[in-house]
């Protein structure tokens, strides 16, 4: 087990991972693997967060972070207020900053958002008082999707320095993609990015990574390999020819696999176009951790709502220090 | 600094406080020592070694983590920010006798946040309490059933320590 070194949480907002350090990285593992021992409990529940309000204000569908963030605060005895979008006054008018600055008047504490609109987290951050969690903004960041995927890595393999880590597929309109760039490479791994050219995204050069447009060229140098989904409602005119010819080329088949390291793992960030970016036998087969990735995501997603309310306390702390000196 | 156990006497310490589990807890009960982080583990697992050559069988040990149910965790007037640790209990606590081990006994917080931790994992047949050291500041209704050395009078700017080998290189207690 990794030495839990003594470490000062300091941000009350987690907005994305482009300008987190590595320590600030491994901090939050350590701090999730501290949280397993919860999710294995009989009473699967801490009073961490309790009075805590925690909402979860989402403006783009969601299943499994919807969830994953209910379910992680409720770990922690926080009240969960759910909003969507469908059913509020956004539907009248309302912009989301007065929706925003309602639910902070009504007590909100951490504010976890997703929004269609990069930058939106940040806005929001400069804007109210309650901690801010991205859950996904435009094509920008989902830095809890990352952190679960480094997560379930760094607790198969122990350390992510010196792997090889592929990300294939729709890259250019991929949030999880470029969160996952800065943990992987933070980390120490070596990021390959697969896709065909016109789903690259411009200036990738710049990312510090390495770029194929061919997955047999590198397959068999991979230890892990991380499918993207296939996001037809973000896809604009024809980016490849025909779906099959994409399959055939970028998908990762039971043929591909037989010419991978026998230990890859394999990911996907869900939710899973079956038979198109990734086989079902893949899937569901000996090297897949796609379901681990979705448990491992509560554990991550309890330990940055510990660890930003944490911060926001300690902020509060300093502040009556301060009151008390002068 | 005021030196109050030497290395001989912590070992004797512990020597008699697992004289007076086994005489105190019936004999055809299974027990298990839980330690608290930071060195109420190492308490745990010396207890545990002294047990087991005593009874000659295995008493196993564990540690546990209560940092998220700490009373402080959302106490603007709270000590700094705490670090998660782990919980590794590698055995069932249902009707067991659960001996929580903890290095000092103060204001009997950790204690109290320790009971909730560990009904949290099960349902042990009853909770003790075993400490090293035995300190005055109490500010809940909470008592050790097993201790080392009782401390009756502290100054109040001075704090009692526990040094261990194995955390911090040397056997010691002291008034600093």
């Amino acid at each position: 087990m990794l030495k839990k070194k003594q470490f000062v949480w300091k941000r009350k907002n987690l907005l994305g991972l482009r300008n987190l350090s590595r320590e600030e990285i491994e901090h939050i593992l350590n701090t999730a693997e501290g949280f397993e021992q919860i999710t294995s409990r009989a009473i699967k529940k801490a009073p961490a967060l309790q009075g805590k309000v925690v909402v979860n204000l989402f403006f783009e569908d969601s299943t499994r972070t919807r969830n994953s963030f209910a379910i992680a605060a409720n770990r922690l005895s926080a009240d969960v207020v759910e909003f969507t979008q469908k059913n509020s006054s956004v539907s009248k008018g309302e912009t989301l900053l007065d929706t925003a600055k309602n639910l902070e008047a009504m007590g909100s504490d951490i504010v976890i958002i997703r929004h269609n609109a990069g930058g939106t987290p940040k806005f929001l951050s400069k804007n109210i008082n309650s901690c801010v969690v991205n859950a996904g903004d435009g094509f920008c960041e989902h830095p809890t999707q990352a952190l679960l995927d480094v997560y379930t890595i760094w607790k198969i393999k122990g350390s992510l320095d010196g792997l090889k880590i592929a990300i294939v597929g729709d890259i250019a309109h991929s949030r999880v993609a470029r969160s996952d760039i800065y943990a992987m490479t933070k980390l120490g791994a070596e990021v390959i990015l697969i896709a065909p050219p016109t789903l690259m995204p411009p200036a990738v050069e710049k990312l510090g990574v390495r770029v194929s447009y061919s997955l047999d060229e590198v397959m068999e140098e991979l230890d892990v390999i991380n499918m993207l989904r296939i996001q037809f409602e973000r896809l604009g005119a024809n980016p490849f020819p025909s779906v099959k010819e994409y399959s055939h080329s970028f998908g990762l088949t039971v043929d591909r696999m037989k010419r991978a390291k026998k230990d890859i793992i394999v990911m996907h960030p869900g939710p899973i176009n079956r038979g198109l970016e990734i086989e079902s036998e893949v899937a569901d087969g000996p090297n897949s951790v796609i379901l681990q990735q979705v448990t491992n995501g509560i554990t991550i997603r309890m330990a940055v709502l510990f660890l930003v309310n944490q911060a926001a306390m300690t902020r509060e702390k300093i502040k009556i220090k301060k009151e008390s000196l002068a | 600094m005021e030196i109050v156990l030497g290395s001989d006497k912590i070992n004797e310490c512990i020597g008699l406080m697992a004289d007076s589990i086994i005489s105190q807890i019936p004999k055809n009960q299974a027990i298990a020592i839980i330690g608290i982080p930071s060195r109420g583990e190492i308490l745990a697992e010396r207890l545990s070694s002294e047990l087991s050559s005593r009874l000659k069988t295995e008493i196993p040990f564990g540690q546990l983590d209560i940092t998220l149910f700490r009373d402080d965790l959302n106490d603007p007037h709270g000590k700094s920010q705490p670090i998660v640790g782990s919980t590794e209990i590698g055995f069932d606590i249902d009707d067991k006798i659960i001996i929580l081990a903890d290095d000092v006994l103060y204001t009997g917080r950790s204690t109290r946040a320790a009971m909730d931790a560990l009904v949290a994992l099960g349902r042990p047949r009853a909770l003790r309490l075993a400490v090293l050291i035995d300190r005055p500041g109490r500010e809940l209704p909470i008592q050790a059933d097993f201790t080392g050395k009782k401390i009756d009078h502290i100054p109040d700017e001075k704090t009692v320590q526990v040094n261990f080998v194995e955390s911090d290189g040397k056997d010691q207690v002291i008034i600093i």
